[in-house]
C-alpha cells in the first residue's frame, strides 16, 4: 500500500500536508506522532471515511479514491472498542461478514471462522456473552477479532490500546505483534507512544504537525534522528549548540569540534545544533565537563554537566563509576554518534 | 416489597379514576344520593360493539400508526440533522419545528385547510394522518434530536469500515442504538395522534370517523352511559400498550433511560 501526496484541509487548515507513505506487505508501519498531528485524519483517509483533498492511496498500484469504506479490503479497529451494544461477541464477530455484499460465507462457516478467531484472541468460550459483561481489554479484543475475522488486506490501529491500563497495553502489544507476525498481515498502527511504537514496528513514520517528519527502523530514530522535531519528539537528547564551518561542528569557544557528515545529514555551513543521546556520550575522551547533578536511573545514572562554555550535556554513565557533583568528566562526543542538524530560525 | 407496594399505589392512582367511568358506562339511571346505579344496563356495552365504533376503533388505529410510523421517519431526519451536525441557522430550524406545538393548532389548520381542500385530501383519511404530524413532528423531531445527540456516530464509522453500506450501517446500528428514544416516539406520537380532536374534525371533515369524534358527540348529547362506554375504549388501549411496552423494556436498563430522557 502508498500513500502518494495525501493531505487533508479543514478550511484554511492542513491537518495532513502531502504525506507519502509505503507499506511493505506484511510490514508492521507506526504512524507516531502526538496528538493532534493529523495521524488519526491519515488512517481515515486510508479506511475510506474521510476523503482526502490531495493526493491518493494505491493497493497494489490501484487507487482507493471514490472506494467507500465499505468496499476497502481494510479494517480500522478504533481507540474505543465500540461493540454494538444490541449483540452478542459472537454477533459482533460476524458483523462483517454478515453483511458483507459479496463472497458471504454459509453460516456454518463464519460460525467456525468467528469461533477461531475468539480462540486466537483468548476469548475462546466467551462467544455467547452480552457486550456489557466484558472488561475493557477483552471488549478490544472482540474489536480485534472483528476486524481480523475478515482477512483485510491492511489492518488500521488506531490507538487502540490507550484506554488501557499499563499491564493489559502491554499485554496487548504481544498479542497484537504475535496476530500480526502468524498471518503476515499489513499493518500500520498509529500510537502517540514512542515506546509502543519501537516496540511494536517494523517501520517508524513520525508524523509532526500533518508532516512527514522521517521514517526508518525504529533503532535509526535513537541512533541516527532523521531531523531536529524527530529527535526532540524521542525526547532525553541533549542539544548543544554552535556552528558548521568547513564540514566541522564547533561550540563558539572552540571546545567541541565535532566533523559532520558522519551521522547528521546537515552539512551546509551555518548555525547548527549538535544532538547526541546520553548514553552515546563516551567517557574516554579530552572534553572537560563539570557535574552539577547525579540522579539514579535504575540501571545507570543520569548525570548532569556543564561545557566550559556553559551548555548542559546529560550523560548516562554506568551503575558503580564513581561520579559526584564537582567532579570533572572527560568526555567524547564520537561523531558517528552524533547528528548535526540546521539551528532552528 | 416495599417497591411492590408502591407500583401498586401508582397503578391504583392511575386506575381509580376510571372506576366511576365504568360504573356509568353500565348505568341505566344514577341520581343523586343513590351511591350504586339503581338500575343496570347493557346499552353501553351493545354500544362499543356497536359496527360504527368497531369502525371508529379500527380507523383510530390505524390513523394513529401511521401517524406514529411517520412521525419517526421525519423525526429520524430532522433529528439526525440538529442533533449531529452544527449548521448556520440550526437554532432557527429547531424552533421552526417546535412552531406547530406554539402556535395553536386551530389557527394552522384554519389555513392549511385551504390547501387540503385543493389538493383532495380534505375529508381523507391520508389527509388527517397528514394533517396530525403537525402536532407529532416536533416532538419526534425534539426527542429524536436528543438521542442522536447523545449518538456516538463512530459506531457507523466502524460498521462502514466493517464493510456495511450506508443503509445497512443505519438498519443494523443506528436503529438499535436508537431503539429505546424510537420506542418513547412512538408511543408518545401515536397517543397524541390517538386523542387528536380537532385537526381530525376539520380536515376529515365528519367523514373520517374516530374513536375520539363519536365520544365528544355522545357527550354533546348529553348521554352520559354512551360517553362513559366510549370513554372508557378510549382510554384504556393506550393503557394496555404503554403497560405491554414498558413490561418488554423493564430489565433494559438503558431503555427506561430512554422512557425517561427521551
Amino acid at each position: 500500500m502508498q500513500l502518494v501526496g495525501l493531505g487533508a484541509r479543514f478550511g484554511d487548515v492542513a491537518a495532513v500536508d502531502a504525506l507519502d507513505l509505503t507499506l511493505e506487505p506484511g510490514s508492521f508501519t507506526a504512524l507516531l506522532g502526538p496528538s493532534g498531528c493529523g495521524k488519526s485524519t491519515t488512517l481515515s483517509m486510508v479506511a475510506g471515511l474521510l476523503a482526502p483533498t490531495s493526493g491518493d492511496v494505491l493497493l497494489d498500484g490501484d487507487s482507493l479514491i471514490g472506494v467507500p469504506a465499505e468496499r476497502r479490503p481494510v479494517s480500522l479497529v478504533f481507540q474505543k472498542p465500540l461493540l454494538f451494544p444490541h449483540l452478542t461477541v459472537e454477533q459482533n464477530v460476524a458483523y462483517g461478514l454478515r453483511v458483507r455484499r459479496s463472497q458471504r460465507p454459509p453460516r456454518a462457516v463464519a460460525a467456525a471462522q468467528v469461533a477461531e478467531m475468539l480462540d486466537r484472541v483468548r476469548l475462546g468460550g466467551l462467544g455467547s456473552r452480552r457486550v456489557g459483561e466484558l472488561s475493557g481489554g477483552q471488549e478490544q479484543r472482540v474489536s480485534l477479532a472483528r476486524a481480523l475475522v475478515l482477512r483485510p488486506r491492511v489492518l488500521l490501529l488506531d490507538e487502540p490500546f490507550s484506554q488501557l491500563d499499563a499491564d493489559l497495553r502491554a499485554e496487548m502489544r504481544r498479542l497484537v505483534r504475535e496476530l500480526h507476525d502468524e498471518t503476515d498481515l499489513t499493518t500500520l498502527f498509529v500510537t502517540h507512544d514512542q515506546e509502543e511504537a519501537v516496540e511494536m514496528a517494523d517501520q517508524v513514520a513520525l508524523m509532526l504537525d500533518g508532516r512527514l517528519a522521517g521514517r526508518g527502523a525504529p533503532e535509526e530514530f535513537y541512533t541516527a534522528p532523521p531531523s531536529l522535531a524527530a529527535a526532540r519528539f524521542f525526547g532525553a537528547t541533549n542539544e548543544v549548540r554552535g556552528d558548521v564551518v568547513d564540514g566541522c561542528f564547533r561550540t563558539a569557544d572552540g571546545a567541541v569540534v565535532v566533523p559532520t557528515g558522519h551521522g547528521g545529514a546537515h552539512g551546509a555551513d551555518g548555525a547548527a545544533v549538535l544532538v547526541v543521546r546520553p548514553e552515546a556520550v563516551g567517557l574516554d575522551g579530552a572534553l572537560p565537563a563539570a557535574v552539577t547533578a547525579t540522579r539514579f536511573a535504575g540501571s545507570d545514572v543520569l548525570v548532569d554537566t556543564t561545557l566550559p562554555d556553559g551548555q548542559a550535556l546529560r550523560v548516562r554513565v554506568p551503575l558503580g563509576t564513581r561520579v559526584a557533583v564537582g567532579d570533572v568528566l572527560r568526555v567524547r562526543l564520537d561523531p558517528a554518534r552524533c547528528s548535526v542538524f540546521e539551528a532552528p530560525s | 416489597m416495599k417497591g411492590r407496594l408502591a407500583v401498586a399505589a401508582a397503578v391504583a392512582a392511575l386506575l381509580l379514576p376510571l372506576l366511576p367511568l365504568l360504573v356509568w358506562s353500565v348505568a341505566g339511571s344514577w341520581r343523586y344520593p343513590d351511591v350504586v346505579p339503581d338500575r343496570l344496563t347493557r346499552r353501553g356495552l351493545d354500544l362499543v360493539l356497536d359496527g360504527e365504533v368497531v369502525g371508529a376503533t379500527i380507523t383510530s388505529l390505524l390513523i394513529a400508526t401511521s401517524v406514529a410510523l411517520l412521525a419517526c421517519a421525519v423525526g429520524l431526519s430532522a433529528g439526525r440533522a440538529i442533533g449531529l451536525h452544527r449548521f448556520r441557522g440550526r437554532r432557527l430550524v429547531q424552533f421552526l419545528l417546535l412552531a406547530p406545538v406554539i402556535v395553536p393548532g386551530l389557527a394552522v389548520t384554519l389555513g392549511i385547510q385551504v390547501f387540503f381542500v385543493r389538493y383532495g385530501l380534505s375529508d381523507t383519511a391520508l389527509g388527517v394522518v397528514l394533517v396530525q404530524l403537525m402536532p407529532t413532528v416536533p416532538y419526534a423531531a425534539t426527542l429524536l434530536g436528543a438521542a442522536y445527540a447523545n449518538l456516538d456516530v463512530d459506531y457507523e464509522r466502524q460498521s462502514r469500515s466493517l464493510g456495511a453500506g450506508p443503509l445497512r450501517t443505519f438498519v443494523s446500528v443506528t436503529l438499535p442504538l436508537l431503539r429505546p428514544a424510537l420506542v418513547t416516539t412512538a408511543l408518545l406520537t401515536f397517543l397524541i395522534s390517538w386523542s387528536e380532536y380537532i385537526l381530525t374534525l376539520l380536515i376529515g371533515g365528519g367523514q373520517v370517523t374516530t374513536l375520539p369524534l363519536l365520544l365528544f358527540a355522545a357527550i354533546g348529547s348529553s348521554d352520559r352511559t354512551a360517553a362513559a362506554a366510549l370513554g372508557l375504549l378510549v382510554v384504556v388501549p393506550p393503557v394496555l400498550i404503554v403497560l405491554a411496552v414498558a413490561r418488554r423494556l423493564r430489565g433494559r436498563e438503558d431503555a427506561w433511560v430512554g422512557l425517561v430522557r427521551g
